[in-house]
């Protein structure tokens, strides 16, 4: 009976760990949280297509951008961009690669989602916690036709640090001088107010828990678990819907060209339709590579990413980058990546 | 002698305070089980729409693809397994060092302080101590890294429990092993070990349960893998962390998933638990 | 033979020792290799990172009270809660069970600590904070919060969230080790002390009292030792519920953070190195932590062992 059930358990172990066929060699690449469904989806559908696993982890940008530094990753992904002097002093090259939201939502019950507007410096100041109940005059005034309960309204933020804590935190900095000095932007920072979820998925039961609470979540989240949103006003005053549209309008407004390591930040970006608080979510490699044979299957996919890729982003509900970018970045990666010997690595399969 | 027990008042009242108690035991009990079936009922009820014979045979997916958790399924049992391979016999042999040999020597009462330290220490923290001394100096990560730090959990636990039981252990079973001639390894291993031997294999059990449901310590160790892989040097899949990004998704397919993971985890724990304790029992029957 | 049996006791002796010594290696190279992590933010704010509740990332202050207070208070909680539970229920297995529930009760006890650490968190915030803040914490609040010295304990509003909800998780995460190991060293006991007692008209829980509890006591603190270690160094499941927040209040409703929470929230982000040493200390100060516990519960053993004439 002994060797029986011995044998029975090794035999399940055999049959778990019984190879299925010989895998192509796999990248790794490792960081931020943000796009970390999409590049999923993306590896998934890639390996179908070509045998070649893209194995991505999402550590955290602050982990993504250690492992790249050590490298023990082929690539690292960061939602909060490195400065040029940064990525100078560590050897490496920085690109956008995808595009999303970041999304305030409340726990309100009588008002709709979409129906309640708020404006940048009034966002900064409930989460300084100068503003404290929801029919303050504050936000009454710019919301006249909505009843707003008297209620006290309860903070809530991330307790972990987060690519989309520094969209957030970078909008507020631009749009509230006093958040700027006393708080600033960064993926953690020191909360005036306000308890803390654990990723986005805790902000929003946090938020769903707690009556009169206010957050903020990726717009995938928001979305998929139909929560109760704002609007929120933009650089041209206008107040867009948050969705795909106004997240691609942010990031085809601004100045990429004149940014070195493509370090551009998309809050609070100009034009009638741009959401107020989006960001790219950045990839980053290193100049020289000692393992080129990686570095171009790397790019290889990100080129098949960013061409054959569009679709399954929106379906995720990420935004795809404008195609003028797309150039941009492959025009980088030609005159900065190159091998141990000088030579540039990449060729556009597309030539 | 006038027999008056039952009417006296004192011995009333010791005998309410010994009902009381055990009263009071059953309510724990009960309390217990409360906690055990509130929680197992939300894993069934979250995690039971994932369960088909997919979930054995399929990758993970990508969000809004169906799939199953082999590849993390498969990573788990191979590095928990390589781990209790090499934590047990350390821990158990640690133990006896520490019951039967050293007792009050430096060295015995050191092992045993930082032992109890080493307990307690954050997950995290040891995860982060392997990746500095092992990934960062082979420059990659892997299985075996998970597999050491896991091993950094289950040891202090299964040193504690194995010198625990040994040392509950009479002192007249070991003197008449040596009585009858044995020498000391044999009186340890065949004597001492055996009547332990229910605690000794509560402590790896229990340190068994522990290395399959820690997140942390792999996080940098050994990262994950998104396809099927049985390469203990490079990134492995496993089940904690897959649980953990997927749990923390908003997709619906994914956190089933997730739900469906640390059920499986649960019940492939209870069935360890099952056949170890009746493949040991048989093995004294003889 | 090629080994006496003399040689194959000094050979299992020395190789049972080796792995000992191998315990106590590791243990230093891991402090060691902390150490130096630690390094770059002990030496920029000296001990004043003990007393200090600043935690800002963005000006790069960091202090460490508001997580050390958080771990002692929960787990503080956790032992409190979960050390009578669970001898309680090892009380039960031993002494009332049935036979033949006997087994499956203890394995379903010892089910509990097969559940991932990530779903007592993700059931804690999902399914246990929303019960605990509807029906308990407005009871919790209405009875204690007017009295007069453990008022200010249970004042704040009801979020289910907090110091007690993650106390009270850790208490469940903790039972299954401490009862289990109570229920093993309970059972060795040997039958004729018990038997004896009972001889001279001792009730049931008279013989627990005086003869099992003094008999186990080294194999009971051990269990308390290893619930303790669960409590303080838990990562995932504190993390879900205890609201994350740097600061010191004086109810337990209101959100804390503990160390271990801390480093799992922040470490995965911290690219900097004075903000990654200021959590690598925050994780040398755990071990400080359970040092201190230790050497208390050494004395304290030590003394009740002296009371009753043993040696240790």
């Amino acid at each position: 009976m002994r060797r029986i059930t011995a044998g029975a358990a090794l035999m399940m172990i055999a049959a778990t760990t019984a190879p299925i066929g010989a895998h192509a060699t796999d990248i790794t690449g490792a960081g931020a949280t943000f796009p970390f469904p999409i590049y999923a989806k993306w590896a998934d559908a890639y390996r179908a297509k070509t045998g070649i696993g893209m194995n991505y982890q999402s550590i955290g940008s602050g982990g993504g951008i250690a492992q790249i530094k050590a490298k023990t990753i082929d690539f690292g992904a960061s939602d909060m961009p490195l400065k040029p002097d940064e990525l100078q002093s560590a050897g490496l090259v920085q690109f956008p690669a995808i595009v999303g939201g970041v999304v305030p939502i409340m726990n309100l019950g009588v008002v709709a989602p979409g129906a309640l507007k708020l404006t940048g410096p009034v966002l900064a100041d409930i989460y300084l916690g100068k503003i404290k109940r929801w029919n303050d005059k504050a936000i009454a005034s710019i919301n006249s036709g909505v009843a707003l309960p008297d209620e006290p309204i309860a903070v809530v933020r991330r307790s972990d640090g987060s690519g989309t804590t520094f969209i957030w935190t970078d909008y507020l900095s631009k749009v509230s001088p006093e958040w700027k000095s006393k708080v600033g932007a960064s993926t953690a920072v020191a909360w005036p107010e306000g308890v803390g979820g654990k990723g986005n998925e805790g902000v929003a039961a946090y938020v769903q828990r707690i009556k009169g609470a206010i957050g903020y979540v990726e717009y995938a989240y928001a979305k998929r678990n139909r929560m109760t949103y704002a609007l929120v006003q933009n650089r041209d005053g206008q107040y867009p819907r948050p969705d795909a549209s106004t997240f691609q309008a942010a990031a085809a407004n601004a100045d990429w060209k004149s940014a070195p390591g493509f370090y551009q930040i998309l809050t609070d970006q100009p034009g009638r339709n741009a959401w107020p608080i989006s960001g790219a979510s950045f990839i980053l490699m290193h100049k020289t590579q000692e393992k080129p044979q990686n570095a171009v299957e790397v790019l290889e996919f990100f080129d098949w990413a960013f061409h054959d890729g569009p679709r399954m982003a929106e379906d995720l509900d990420y935004v795809p980058l404008p195609d003028n970018l797309i150039a941009l970045i492959e025009a980088s990666w030609k005159s900065q990546i190159r091998n141990a010997d000088g030579k540039a690595i990449w060729q556009s399969a597309r030539d | 002698m006038q027999w008056n027990g039952a009417a006296s008042g004192r011995y009333r009242r010791r005998l309410a305070l010994s009902r009381f108690n055990l009263r009071m035991s059953l309510v724990t009990m009960a309390l217990g089980m409360l906690f055990l079936f509130w929680i197992l009922a939300t894993l069934f009820a979250n995690g039971i729409a994932a369960f088909s014979p997919a979930l054995l045979t399929q990758m993970t997916p990508p969000p809004g693809s169906a799939g199953g958790l082999r590849n993390a399924i498969a990573g788990s049992a191979l590095i928990v397994g390589t781990a209790t391979l090499v934590s047990t016999p350390i821990g158990i042999l640690a133990g006896i060092y520490l019951a039967e040999y050293g007792r009050d020597g430096w060295l015995a009462r050191a092992t045993r302080f930082v032992n109890d330290m080493l307990l307690s220490a954050p997950s995290i923290i040891l995860g982060l101590f392997v990746y500095t001394v092992y990934v960062l100096q082979v420059g990659h990560f892997s299985g075996w890294a998970g597999s050491f730090a896991l091993a950094l959990i289950a040891i202090p636990v299964v040193v504690r429990t194995t010198e625990n039981t040994l040392r509950l252990v009479p002192g007249t079973l070991r003197e008449a092993a040596v009585a009858l001639g044995a020498p000391m390894w044999k009186v340890i291993v065949k004597v001492t070990l055996k009547a332990a031997r229910d605690g000794v294999i509560t402590g790896v059990l229990l340190a068994v349960a522990r290395m399959a449901g820690e997140t942390a310590p792999l996080l940098f160790t050994a990262l994950n893998n998104q396809f099927w892989s049985t390469d203990m040097n490079g990134p492995m899949a496993n089940l904690p962390i897959v649980i953990f990004q997927f749990a923390m998704s908003p997709f619906d397919d994914w956190r089933t998933l997730a739900w469906a993971g640390a059920l499986l985890i649960t019940l492939a724990v209870l069935a360890l638990n099952i056949v170890a304790r009746a493949v040991f029992r048989q093995r004294a029957m003889r | 033979m090629l080994l006496t049996a003399r040689r194959q006791d000094a050979l299992f002796a020395q190789v049972a020792r080796a792995f000992a010594a191998l315990v106590l290696l590791l243990l230093a190279a891991i402090v060691i290799a902390l150490g130096f992590a630690a390094w770059p933010a002990l030496l920029k704010f000296g001990p004043g990172f003990f007393v200090s509740d600043v935690w800002n990332p963005v000006t790069k202050d960091f202090g460490a009270l508001a997580p050390i207070y958080g771990t002692i208070a929960t787990s503080t909680i956790a032992l409190l809660i979960g050390v009578p539970v669970s001898f309680g229920i090892a009380l039960y297995l031993t002494e009332m069970c049935p036979t033949a529930l006997k087994r499956p009760l203890g394995t379903a006890v010892e089910l509990l600590a097969a559940i991932p650490s990530i779903i007592y968190g993700m059931w804690g915030l999902f399914v246990f904070a929303p019960f605990f803040a509807d029906h308990v914490e407005p009871f919790l609040t209405a009875t204690f919060g007017n009295l007069w010295l453990i008022g200010p304990l249970f004042e704040g509003a009801p979020t289910g969230l907090g110091v007690l909800t993650a106390g009270i998780i850790l208490a469940v995460m903790v039972i299954p080790f401490v009862a289990a190991v109570m229920r093993d060293v309970f059972e060795i006991v040997p039958s004729v002390l018990k038997e004896s007692a009972y001889a001279v008209g001792c009730t049931t829980w008279e013989v627990v009292r005086n003869i099992v509890l003094p008999y186990t006591r080294i194999g009971v603190v051990g269990g308390i030792m290893l619930g303790l270690g669960r409590a303080l160094g838990e990562t995932m499941a504190v993390t879900f519920v205890i609201g994350n927040a740097y600061r010191i209040r004086a109810s337990l409703l209101e959100p804390g953070n503990s160390i271990a929470s801390a480093l799992a929230n922040e470490f995965n982000e911290a690219a900097d190195p004075v903000h990654r040493g200021a959590l690598v200390a925050l994780g040398l100060v755990l071990f400080v932590l359970t040092m201190l516990v230790l050497a208390a519960s050494r004395l304290l053993i030590a003394r009740l062992a002296r009371r009753e004439g043993a040696t240790t």
